[in-house]
């Protein structure tokens, strides 16, 4: 693409020598609210979360911690957690594909297809927020109770069968409690997420493009393949990414979906955090799961080539 | 070139000065220091008589509520004294209250509750590194005379200083009637494979594990670590083994009225409670768990004194009986029993409230732990129940 909104003028050394001096102090004053913002509830807690992770694990939340740069912490807890850490990569990824499929055909048929209906889909995409997010995950646990209508139903379909043989529910012919709901769980919570970008992004693309595309004998198929489906790239990076990243994090679903075994890496910090007090395992972990989000992302971006999505 | 130069060395300065600073600030910024307080210079300045309320956390399903006539001991209490009382069920486990109160209090700060009700090992705790206020003994005068004996000397508050107990209670076992088989005992729970992952155990860790440890024929008031290992490990495998639904604090309750959990390890007045005829509860075989949640007044607390005229006043055996009544645990009131007559004549010989020797005898603790134990064996269990 080759937009040039947003970029600066072209010769920046002239506007440098120009501008008076007031002028150009502005843009930090501008930048200030949102750098303080920034610093007092991203930076300082990082930094403490950090030292969390390197305190000694002699200590308790009663007697203190010292942090004594004890990097043994972060190969213990990796060591103990690393079943959690992939659990939750894996859900997270199997959340985040489903909802790049489902999110795409709704954003897709909201942009359009949806006509005069627009306004009202988008809202409707939006309404669950009215709804407390606990809430509505405690709902899922009443619809899929054990005695519930949709297990039963699921059972004379033979759906559970079918879950069971791809190893998503257990053999006991339920929903609750398995690895099935907590990735439903998370799929459902974090569908708008990806819908909104998608949306976005395939908002904007020219529908004279697609019909080009038609003009030159593409199928319907390969035109949305060669044509629509790139240019909504940046809504699916941005999509998958906001997705993803609070999916790997959460622990919400995995508490109230799932069983005890299928506690997610969110589980292990709040637990390590609240009913053991380890607070340099539980430091450590989360900066774990930090790291391999951001080098996951960083590959991510630099595959999917977002320096011109953008 | 020179230009470059500085640039380079501007950049290393730069560079440097921001890991010596980020190094620093890591090292010195964030150490937790040790939480004791000394109570005696934690006292707020008691605004009883001004303001009169009094702010109360205690666990779900504890109290007696307003129902058509009946009026309950809450509302009596607010009618006699004009105390205004705001009461929570926010105490849903020891640990996580532990941690929402463990802030303010480490820091000598306000948890803007005047008193709370935790389980035993809890209060010990928190009385041990100074965090409680100790009761005005002659405003309490009914708590002294009437405690029944067996609650009145714990080790860990010889002389009921610092604590009251609001209701003590049992652990056993409820269950489903109509949906699952009679269930006797705990080793079944942990084993039997028609309630596979349809059983909740609690995140009491002292509970549980009593349990555990009884099953291994060991004493929950005094077992080896050769024990606690073996106790650990069945969890742990029966856990593998995909036989429990969730570890839960106060809140299994639903998960067996609505069916999803069949059965699970429970406390006793809970199901009473409950008021559905499918669901009993029974002491399991091996042994029962007692304990008792104490009724604890907060360093900076504002409203002490109200706090102690609650702490009276339910005290007061007829009190005590119309509490008990509701909410079936066991009472620690002396002279409730014989009160119980005329509250509710069917419940003067309610084992849940009224427990005899006989029962008192299968009842276990479980045994005193120093800080480090207690950082240990929360967490093998936790690495189970959490992970």
């Amino acid at each position: 693409m080759t937009s040039t909104a947003g970029v600066a003028p072209a010769n920046p050394h002239e506007t440098a020598t120009k501008a008076p001096r007031g002028r150009k102090l502005t843009g930090y004053w501008l930048i200030l609210p949102g750098a303080l913002w920034l610093l007092v509830f991203f930076v300082i807690p990082f930094y403490s979360l950090l030292a969390a992770s390197l305190f000694d694990p002699k200590g308790s939340p009663l007697t203190g911690y010292d942090m004594t740069w004890h990097f043994g912490n972060f190969v213990d807890a990796f060591d103990q957690y690393k079943g959690q850490i992939g659990r939750s990569i894996l859900y997270a990824g199997i959340a985040t594909l489903t909802c790049l499929v489902v999110g795409y055909v709704l954003a897709y048929a909201i942009a359009f297809k949806a006509g005069r209906w627009k306004n009202l889909m988008l809202v409707l995409v939006i309404a669950p927020f009215f709804t407390s997010f606990l809430l509505r995950t405690l709902s899922w646990k009443l619809i899929l109770a054990d005695d519930g209508w949709v297990v039963s139903a699921a059972q004379t379909l033979h759906l559970t069968n079918l879950l069971n043989l791809i190893g998503l529910t257990s053999t006991d012919d339920r929903l609750l409690a398995t690895p099935f709901a907590v990735i439903a769980g998370l799929t459902y919570n974090f569908l708008p997420f990806m819908v909104l970008p998608l949306y976005a992004s395939l908002e904007k693309v020219d529908i004279r493009l697609i019909e080009a595309s038609g003009d030159l004998y593409a199928s319907p198929i390969r035109g949305f393949f060669k044509v629509t489906f790139p240019l909504s790239l940046p809504g699916v990076v941005a999509g998958t990414l906001l997705t993803f990243i609070p999916a790997a994090g959460d622990y919400v679903n995995a508490q109230l979906l799932g069983s005890p075994n299928t506690r997610m890496v969110g589980n292990s910090i709040q637990n390590l955090f609240t009913s053991q007090g380890d607070y340099a395992a539980a430091g450590a972990l989360s900066v774990i799961l930090m790291v391999i989000i951001v080098a996951a992302v960083m590959l991510y971006v630099r595959t999917a080539g977002t320096e011109e999505l953008v | 070139m020179a230009e470059l130069d500085r640039r380079t060395v501007l950049k290393g300065v730069g560079g440097a000065a921001f890991v010596g600073v980020s190094a620093a600030a890591l090292k010195y910024g964030f150490n937790t220091p040790d939480q004791k307080q000394n109570p005696a210079d934690r006292m707020a300045k008691d605004v009883s008589a001004t303001d009169k309320r009094l702010v109360f956390s205690n666990w779900p399903e504890y109290i007696d509520e307003d129902d058509g006539k009946y009026v309950s001991t809450l509302s009596q209490f607010e009618k006699d004294t004009g105390i205004k009382v705001q009461y929570t069920a926010d105490v849903n486990d020891n640990n996580e209250f532990f941690a929402k109160v463990k802030n303010q209090l480490g820091s000598g700060t306000s948890t803007k509750r005047d008193l709370f009700a935790l389980t035993d090992w809890m209060a010990a705790r928190m009385i041990q590194v100074g965090w409680i206020q100790k009761l005005d003994a002659s405003k309490v005068p009914n708590l002294h005379a009437n405690i029944i004996d067996s609650l009145a000397k714990p080790e860990w508050d010889p002389k009921r200083d610092y604590s009251a107990p609001w209701q003590s209670g049992l652990t056993g076992i409820a269950y489903n009637k109509s949906k699952a088989g009679e269930i006797k005992s705990f080793s079944e729970l942990i084993s039997r494979k028609d309630l596979k992952g349809r059983v909740s155990l609690l995140t009491e860790m002292r509970d549980t594990m009593g349990f555990m440890l009884l099953i291994e024929g060991a004493d929950p008031e005094n077992f080896t670590d050769a024990q606690w290992q073996k106790a650990t490990d069945r969890l742990a495998k029966a856990k593998g083994d995909g036989q429990f639904r969730s570890f839960t604090g106060n809140d299994y309750v639903q998960d067996l009225a609505s069916g999803n959990v069949l059965a699970c390890e429970a406390w006793s007045g809970d199901i009473a409670n409950a008021g559905d005829e499918n669901l009993v509860w029974i002491p399991p075989e091996e042994g029962i768990i007692i304990w008792a949640d104490n009724m604890l007044i907060p360093n900076m607390a504002t409203h002490q004194d109200n706090a102690e005229k609650w702490i009276n006043y339910y005290y007061e055996p007829e009190v005590a009986a119309k509490l008990a009544n509701y909410n079936s645990y066991i009472c620690p009131v002396k002279g409730a029993q014989e009160a119980m007559e005329k509250v509710n004549p069917d419940n003067v010989h309610n084992e849940l409230i009224f427990p005899t020797e006989k029962t008192l005898a299968k009842t276990h603790r479980f045994m005193a732990l120093d800080e480090a134990q207690i950082r240990t064996y929360e967490k093998d269990f936790s690495d189970v129940t959490g992970s």
